[in-house]
C-alpha cells in the first residue's frame, strides 16, 4: 500500500467501529473473528463437555442408571425398553462428544481463536490475507455445528435420535445397515462443511504467513506459534480432502446405490478406516501443534529467555507433520494387517517420539538459566510439559503393534488420548487464555482465580484419566454403557475426577465473568521483558486496525 | 459410593488385593494386565513390563528437570535470566539417546509382533524336538492345528464354527454363543461361576496345551474378537476372513469382551473360553455332534483336572 494511503486510511479508520450488527455478523476483522471463534468453541465447550459428564455419571457405578432416566424424560418409555434406548442413547453421547469437543471446541478454540488473533498480531501484518473468506470460514464452522446439533436430534437408528458409531465413523455401523436414520447423513453435511470452513481458513493462514510478514522477518525469524500455525495449515489443507472423500463415499453408499465399503459390493469396510485415519492422524496434530507452538512463548516470556533451539523447535514441528501422515494405520492394528505393514507402522510411529522429545527437551533449556516467574499461564504451561509427556509416553507403549492387541480399543487408550488430547491441548488452550486475555479483551482477570482453576483442573483431570490406565490394562473395552464389577472402583474414582473438574470449570467462568464485571484495565504488556513478540508492542485491547505502519524487524533481533 | 468404600475396605484389609488375581477375566482394582494363559500374553506382559519401566524413567526425568529448574531457576532464587539459546552438544544428545532408547525398544518388539502375527511351522516344530524354546510345542505341534471360527452377529453374538469336526450329515459343528446378561431386570443373577458381562450360554471349547488357529469375521457391522489373558485380539469384519492363533497352557474359564464398538448391545456380546483337556474335549466334541447342545455344555461345567502342572502355574 502506498505510504499517503497508509496515511489516509489512518485518519479515516482509526478505530472506526461497525455498528454492533455489521461488526460480529459481517465481521472481516481477524480480531474481531478471533473473538467469535472463541465464543463459539466456549458454547460448543460447554456441550461437549456436558456429554463427558453424562458418560462419567453412567459409569461412575455398575448398572445402567442415570442415562436411563434421561431417556425415559426424552422418549417417554419405562422399562426394559427406556434400558434398551439407553444404551444406544449412551453411543450418541460418546460420538457426540468426539465430535463436538475436536471439531468444534479445540479447533475453532486454538485455530480459530488464537490463530486468527495472534498470527497477524505477530507477524506484523494488518489482518488475514483474506478478511471474507476468514468471515465466511467462522459461518461455515456455526453452519456445521448447528447441522451437528440437528443431526443429534433427528432419527438415528436403534430406536433413539443421533448417530452412535463412535467419532471415527466406521461403516457398516455409519452405512444404511448400522444407523438407517437421516442424523448420519446430516453428521456427514456437518463434517463436510466443517471440513470446507477448515480448508478456508487453512489457505488464508498460509497465504497469510507466507506473504504479509512484516518487512525484515524472515521465515526463521517468525515467531513459533505462527510457523506451529503454518504447519498446522498445511496439515488441514492435505489431510480434509481425504475426509472429504471418504465421506462423500459414505453418502453415496448410504443414498445413491454405491457400495464402496460393502463387501456384498465388493467394496470393503477397512478401506474407509485406511481413508480415516489418513486424515485422522494429521488431525491429532493439528489439535495439538498450536498448543505446542504458544506453550513456547509462554515458557521463553515467563523465564525472560529467548527460546532454546528456535530453528529445533520450528523444524521439530515440521517433522511431526510430516511423520504425521505416514503413521495412520497405527489406529488399526487389528484389522487383520499383514504383520510387515504393522512392523513398518510400528517404525514410523516410533519416529514421531524423537521429534516430541526434542520439544520436551527444549522448553525444559529455554527454563534452564532463566529467571522463572510462576504467572498463571506459566504453570499451565508446565502442566501442559507435564502431562504432554505422560501421554506421550503412552503413546510410545501403543505404539508397538504387539503390545497394542492387548491394548486396542481399551481404556489403555482413552487414557493415553486424553492425556495428549484433554490434558495437553485443553491445558495448551487455558495457558493461552491466561497469557492472551489481558490483550484480547483489554482487562486483567483475577489471579487467585487462575491458580485455583489450575489445580483444581490439574487434580481433577489426572484423576479423571489416570485409573484409566489400570481400567485398560486389565481389560476394560472402550464405548461400554456398563462392565463387570471387577471394573468399578477405577471407574468410580475417574467420575469423582469428573465431579472435581466441574469445580475447575466453573472457578473458568467466575474467573471470566469477574473480569468482565470489574473491568480492570489491562496493560499493554503485563508480562515485562521477556514478552518479546509483536503483540505486546500494542496496547491491549489492540485497536481495530493496527500494524497501518508495518513495523520492521531488525537483522539482530528475534531468536 | 458403596462400591467405592467396599473395593477400599477390601484393598486394605487383603493387604495385597493383587496376590489373589483372578485368572481368566477382570480382578477388582487391579492395576494391570490379567494372569497370562498363553506365551503370547506372557511376552507381552515382559514387554510391558520393560516398558514400563522406561516410560516411569523418562517422565519421572522430565518432572525431575521441571522441579529443578522451578526450584532453582525461579525468580528469586536467579534473579537475572542468562541469554543462551543454543547448546550444540545438548541438542545431540537429547535427538541420539531416545533413538537409542526406541532401538531398544524395537528390538523386543519386533520379535513379539512376529512370534505373534506369524503363524508356526507346526511340521518344523514337530521335526525340531526342542523342549527347551518356550516358544514353542512340541507335542502339541505333533497333534496339528485345531480351527475355530468366530462369527460377529448382528444381533450381538457370536456364532462358533468347528470346521473340521463335521456331524453324520457332514456339518461342521457351529452353534450361537450368546451373553446372558443384557443390564435388564430379566437378567439372571451374577455368581462366581457367571460373572456378569462376561458368562455366556454356550461357551467356546478349546483343549488345553493344542494350537488353536482361531478365524473372525461377521455378517454385518464389524466386531472385535478378543481374550485379554491370551493376547489376542482381531476384528471381525464383514468380507473379510481374518485369522489368529494361541495355545493356553493352563485349563480354566477365559473371558473376553467384544471390543469394536458395534451398536446398541456391544458391551453385552462376551466371549467366554472353556479350556479343557483334551479327552474331556473329545467327549464334547462327540455330543455336539449328535446336536445335544446342553448336553455337550453340561460336559464342560466342570473342568477336568488334567493332571499336568503347568509351567505358568506360578502366576496364580
Amino acid at each position: 500500500m502506498p505510504m499517503d494511503q497508509v496515511a489516509a486510511h489512518d485518519h479515516h479508520d482509526h478505530d472506526h467501529k461497525p455498528g454492533f450488527f455489521v461488526r460480529w455478523f459481517f465481521s472481516t476483522n481477524h480480531k474481531d473473528i478471533g473473538t467469535l471463534y472463541l465464543v463459539f468453541a466456549l458454547i460448543a465447550g460447554i456441550v461437549g463437555y456436558s456429554l463427558s459428564g453424562l458418560i462419567r455419571w453412567e459409569l461412575a457405578e455398575p448398572g445402567i442408571g442415570p442415562l436411563t432416566g434421561i431417556v425415559e424424560m426424552l422418549y417417554g418409555t419405562t422399562g426394559p425398553q427406556a434400558i434398551e434406548q439407553a444404551k444406544s442413547f449412551y453411543n450418541v453421547v460418546i460420538t457426540y462428544h468426539g465430535l463436538i469437543m475436536i471439531f468444534f471446541m479445540v479447533m475453532p478454540a486454538l485455530i480459530g481463536g488464537f490463530g486468527n488473533w495472534f498470527v497477524p498480531l505477530m507477524i506484523g501484518a494488518p489482518d488475514m490475507a483474506f478478511p471474507r473468506m476468514n468471515n465466511i470460514s467462522f459461518w461455515l464452522t456455526v453452519a456445521a455445528f448447528v447441522l451437528a446439533c440437528t443431526s443429534m436430534v433427528v432419527p438415528g437408528g436403534n430406536g433413539v435420535n443421533g448417530f452412535g458409531g463412535g467419532w471415527v465413523l466406521y461403516p457398516p455401523l455409519s452405512s444404511t445397515a448400522g444407523h438407517a436414520g437421516p442424523s448420519m447423513d446430516l453428521l456427514i453435511l456437518s463434517l463436510h462443511t466443517a471440513g470446507i470452513a477448515s480448508i478456508l481458513g487453512a489457505i488464508n493462514f498460509i497465504v497469510t504467513i507466507l506473504n504479509m510478514r512484516a518487512p525484515g522477518m524472515t521465515l526463521h525469524k517468525m515467531p513459533l506459534f505462527a510457523w506451529s500455525l503454518l504447519v498446522t495449515a498445511i496439515l488441514l489443507l492435505l489431510a480434509l480432502p481425504v475426509l472429504a472423500g471418504a465421506l462423500t463415499m459414505l453418502l453415496t453408499d448410504r443414498n445413491f446405490g454405491s457400495q464402496f465399503f460393502d463387501p456384498s459390493g465388493g467394496g470393503d469396510p477397512i478401506m474407509f478406516q485406511h481413508l480415516f485415519w489418513f486424515f485422522g492422524h494429521p488431525e491429532v496434530y493439528i489439535m495439538i501443534l498450536p498448543a505446542f507452538g504458544l506453550i513456547s512463548h509462554i515458557v521463553s516470556t515467563f523465564s525472560k529467555k529467548p527460546i532454546f533451539g528456535y530453528l529445533g523447535m520450528a523444524y521439530a514441528m515440521v517433522a511431526i507433520g510430516a511423520i504425521g501422515f505416514i503413521v495412520w494405520a497405527h489406529h488399526m492394528y487389528t484389522v487383520g494387517m499383514p504383520s510387515d505393514m504393522k512392523a513398518y507402522f510400528v517404525a514410523a510411529t516410533m519416529v514421531i517420539a524423537v521429534p516430541t522429545g526434542i520439544k520436551i527437551f527444549s522448553w525444559i533449556a529455554t527454563m534452564w538459566g532463566g529467571s522463572i516467574d510462576f504467572s498463571v499461564p506459566m504453570v499451565w504451561a508446565i502442566g501442559f510439559i507435564f502431562l504432554f509427556t505422560l501421554g506421550g509416553v503412552t503413546g510410545v507403549v501403543l505404539a508397538n503393534a504387539g503390545i497394542d492387541h492387548a491394548m486396542h480399543d481399551t481404556y489403555y487408550v482413552v487414557a493415553h488420548f486424553h492425556y495428549v488430547l484433554s490434558l495437553g491441548a485443553v491445558f495448551g488452550l487455558f495457558a493461552g487464555w491466561y497469557y492472551w486475555f489481558e490483550k484480547m479483551f483489554g482487562i486483567k482477570y483475577n489471579k487467585v482465580v487462575g491458580y485455583a482453576h489450575f489445580w483444581i483442573m490439574f487434580v481433577a483431570s489426572n484423576l479423571i484419566f489416570f485409573p484409566q490406565h489400570f481400567l485398560g490394562l486389565n481389560g476394560m473395552p472402550r464405548r461400554y454403557v456398563d462392565y463387570p464389577e471387577a471394573f468399578s472402583l477405577w471407574n468410580s474414582v475417574s467420575s469423582m475426577g469428573y465431579a472435581l473438574s466441574m469445580v475447575a470449570t466453573l472457578l473458568f467462568f467466575y474467573g471470566l465473568f469477574e473480569a468482565m464485571i470489574r473491568r480492570r484495565k489491562g496493560e499493554a504488556n503485563p508480562w515485562g521483558e521477556g514478552a518479546t513478540t509483536l503483540e505486546w508492542t500494542l496496547p491491549s485491547p489492540p485497536p481495530f486496525h493496527q500494524f497501518n505502519e508495518l513495523p520492521v524487524v531488525k537483522n539482530e533481533g528475534g531468536h | 459410593m458403596r462400591y467405592i468404600l467396599a473395593w477400599i475396605s477390601a484393598v486394605l484389609m487383603t493387604g495385597s488385593a493383587f496376590a489373589q488375581e483372578l485368572v481368566g477375566q477382570p480382578t477388582p482394582g487391579a492395576l494391570g494386565f490379567q494372569p497370562a494363559a498363553t506365551r503370547i500374553m506372557e511376552r507381552v506382559n515382559e514387554f510391558h513390563n520393560y516398558l514400563l519401566v522406561i516410560i516411569t524413567v523418562i517422565t519421572l526425568f522430565v518432572l525431575a528437570l521441571l522441579i529443578w529448574v522451578s526450584v532453582r531457576y525461579n525468580r528469586r532464587a536467579n534473579p537475572v535470566a542468562r541469554k543462551f539459546s543454543h547448546n550444540t552438544t545438548i541438542e545431540i544428545i537429547w535427538t541420539a539417546v531416545p533413538v537409542i532408547i526406541l532401538v531398544a525398544i524395537a528390538g523386543p518388539s519386533f520379535s513379539n509382533l512376529f512370534y505373534q502375527e506369524n503363524e508356526p511351522d507346526l511340521e518344523m516344530i514337530a521335526q525340531s524336538g526342542d523342549l527347551d524354546d518356550p516358544n514353542i510345542y512340541v507335542d502339541a505341534a505333533k497333534e496339528g492345528w485345531i480351527t475355530v471360527k468366530a462369527e460377529g452377529m448382528g444381533n450381538w453374538a457370536w456364532t462358533y464354527y468347528y470346521m473340521d469336526e463335521v456331524d453324520a450329515e457332514g456339518y461342521p459343528i457351529q452353534y450361537v454363543s450368546n451373553g446372558i446378561h443384557f443390564g435388564l431386570p430379566t437378567d439372571p443373577p451374577a455368581t462366581p461361576e457367571k460373572p456378569r458381562y462376561l458368562a455366556t450360554d454356550y461357551p467356546m471349547v478349546v483343549p488345553v496345551n493344542r494350537y488353536i488357529r482361531y478365524q473372525t469375521t461377521s455378517d454385518r457391522v464389524i466386531h472385535s474378537w478378543t481374550v485379554p489373558a491370551f493376547g489376542v485380539k482381531t476384528d471381525a469384519v464383514p468380507g473379510r476372513l481374518n485369522e489368529g492363533w494361541f495355545l493356553v497352557e493352563e485349563t480354566g474359564v477365559y473371558y473376553g469382551q467384544c471390543s469394536e464398538l458395534c451398536g446398541k448391545n456391544h458391551a453385552f456380546m462376551p466371549i467366554e473360553v472353556r479350556v479343557v483337556p483334551q479327552n474331556q474335549y473329545d467327549r464334547w466334541i462327540e455330543v455336539m455332534k449328535t446336536g445335544d447342545i446342553d448336553a455337550a455344555t453340561q460336559l464342560v461345567q466342570v473342568i477336568d483336572s488334567d493332571g499336568e502342572v503347568s509351567r505358568l502355574a506360578s502366576v496364580e
